[in-house]
Parts: C-alpha cells; sequence; structure tokens
C-alpha cells in the first residue's frame, strides 16, 4: 500500500503542471498584451543598453550573442 | 511485475493533454460559424470549392501583414473557384472588429469566439492555415506568414485549383 502511494506521489510529482491545460496557440491574447513583456518599451531597452554597454566598453552580455571584445 | 503496471500508468499520466494536429490527406472537420455580414460561414456548404482556411487573431502581428495579401489572392482566385475564409480566434468579437476597420477584409471572416473550431484544427501558431481541396480533404498547412511566403502559397493555391479542375 505504501509502495502505490509513492508511485502515485512521485507520478504526481514528476508531471507538475503539465496535467493542467496548456494556453493553446490561439489563446494568447492576453500574453500578446504589452503589458506581458518582459521590456513595455523596446526603444527605452535598446537606448538603456546603449549607455549600459558604452559604460562598460563592451557590448552583449545583456541577451544573445555577441562577445565582450568591444568590437560590435 | 505490479510495480511495472503502476510505472506504465505513471507514464501515462506524465503524457495527458498530447492531442494530435490536423494533417495534410485527413479530411478537414467542418464548421459553421457566424460572418461578418453574412448568413453562417459552413465548410459544408463550400464543398466542390477549393477552400483556404486561415486562423487568425487580433493581437497577432503576422496576421495583419496577410490580409492584404488574401484580399489579392480571394480577387484574383475567387472567380476560378477559391473560396478564402478567415476564422477569427478572439475572444471578444469587437477586438475583430476594431482589427478589422483597421485592416479589412475582402473574404469571408467567421467568428470561432469559443475556440471550438480552432481545438478542432489545432493550429500550432498564429496565423495557421490549411488549404482544402474540393472534396474537403486538407492538402497543405502552413504556420506563419512571412512576405517571402507570398510566392509558395499562391503556388499551392494555383495547384490545388488545377488539381479541382477549375482552371
Amino acid at each position: 500500500m505504501k509502495r502505490l502511494m509513492l508511485v502515485v506521489a512521485v507520478a504526481a510529482l514528476a508531471s507538475g503542471c503539465s496535467s493542467m491545460p496548456k494556453v493553446q496557440p490561439w489563446e494568447k491574447g492576453n500574453l500578446a498584451n504589452k503589458e506581458m513583456a518582459f521590456d513595455p518599451d523596446t526603444l527605452e531597452t535598446r537606448f538603456a543598453d546603449h549607455t549600459y554597454f558604452s559604460k562598460e566598453g563592451a557590448s552583449g552580455g545583456a541577451g544573445v550573442g555577441g562577445g565582450g571584445c568591444g568590437c560590435n | 511485475m505490479r510495480s511495472g503496471k503502476l510505472l506504465a500508468a505513471a507514464c501515462a499520466v506524465l503524457f495527458v493533454g498530447v492531442v494530435s494536429a490536423q494533417e495534410v490527406g485527413k479530411p478537414a472537420p467542418v464548421f459553421d460559424l457566424p460572418a461578418a455580414g453574412a448568413p453562417n460561414v459552413r465548410l459544408a456548404d463550400l464543398k466542390g470549392r477549393v477552400v483556404y482556411v486561415d486562423f487568425w487573431a487580433s493581437w497577432c502581428a503576422p496576421c495583419k501583414q496577410s490580409f492584404p495579401w488574401m484580399n489579392e489572392m480571394q480577387a484574383k482566385y475567387g472567380p476560378k473557384g477559391l473560396t478564402i475564409v478567415g476564422i477569427n480566434v478572439d475572444k471578444k468579437r469587437e477586438d475583430a472588429d476594431k482589427f478589422l476597420t483597421g485592416t479589412p477584409a475582402k473574404f469571408t471572416v467567421g467568428y470561432d469566439t469559443t475556440g471550438k473550431v480552432a481545438e478542432a484544427y489545432q493550429p500550432k501558431g498564429m496565423p495557421t492555415s490549411y488549404l482544402i481541396d474540393a472534396n474537403g480533404v486538407v492538402r497543405a498547412v502552413h504556420v506563419g506568414f512571412r512576405e517571402k511566403d507570398r510566392d509558395e502559397l499562391e503556388r499551392e493555391l494555383a495547384a490545388a485549383l488545377t488539381a479541382a479542375g477549375r482552371r
């Protein structure tokens, strides 16, 4: 009995939220809202990044690719 | 042995929620949706015509890009037997109508506010289009819309019309 409970518990834990209904591609209206974005203002984010990179004398590191050589 | 069965059951739990998407070569699920300024749009009524079903939403940027192309295709191939049906998946119809005032659609638009039809087709992204032949069978599925897709999509449309003997 104990073993059965253990297996059920492990299964429940391992499945996590996967048994919950997934947000489907056609249901992402709310996620597409502006306030849901990581960067609410793209232009401002780029401006802030530019300032940051200039001060550091290196580019990249705040997101995707780009080395630290300061050459790009 | 018993724990083996239990393990299998546990694995089954992990895979709940995996549903198959609409595939090429299978009959397209029928729909009956309220349309903009017209009687309901029904797939069954369109038998004999090549149907291009496009799932779109007001919050989807590439959808906006695809509208002028779909208008163009409807004007060009409509008389040859093509019907474009844009299925809107917004929860609120007002959102869709607001989008349509800025981006007019010169093809049939159906409102799937409950998402039932989207559930049947399982589009993998927004927009997703399904090219359905004259017998109601899915001929091609296309996810997303980019300007460079235009020519290829048009070729597929033309080929479907040729196959249906409508050109």
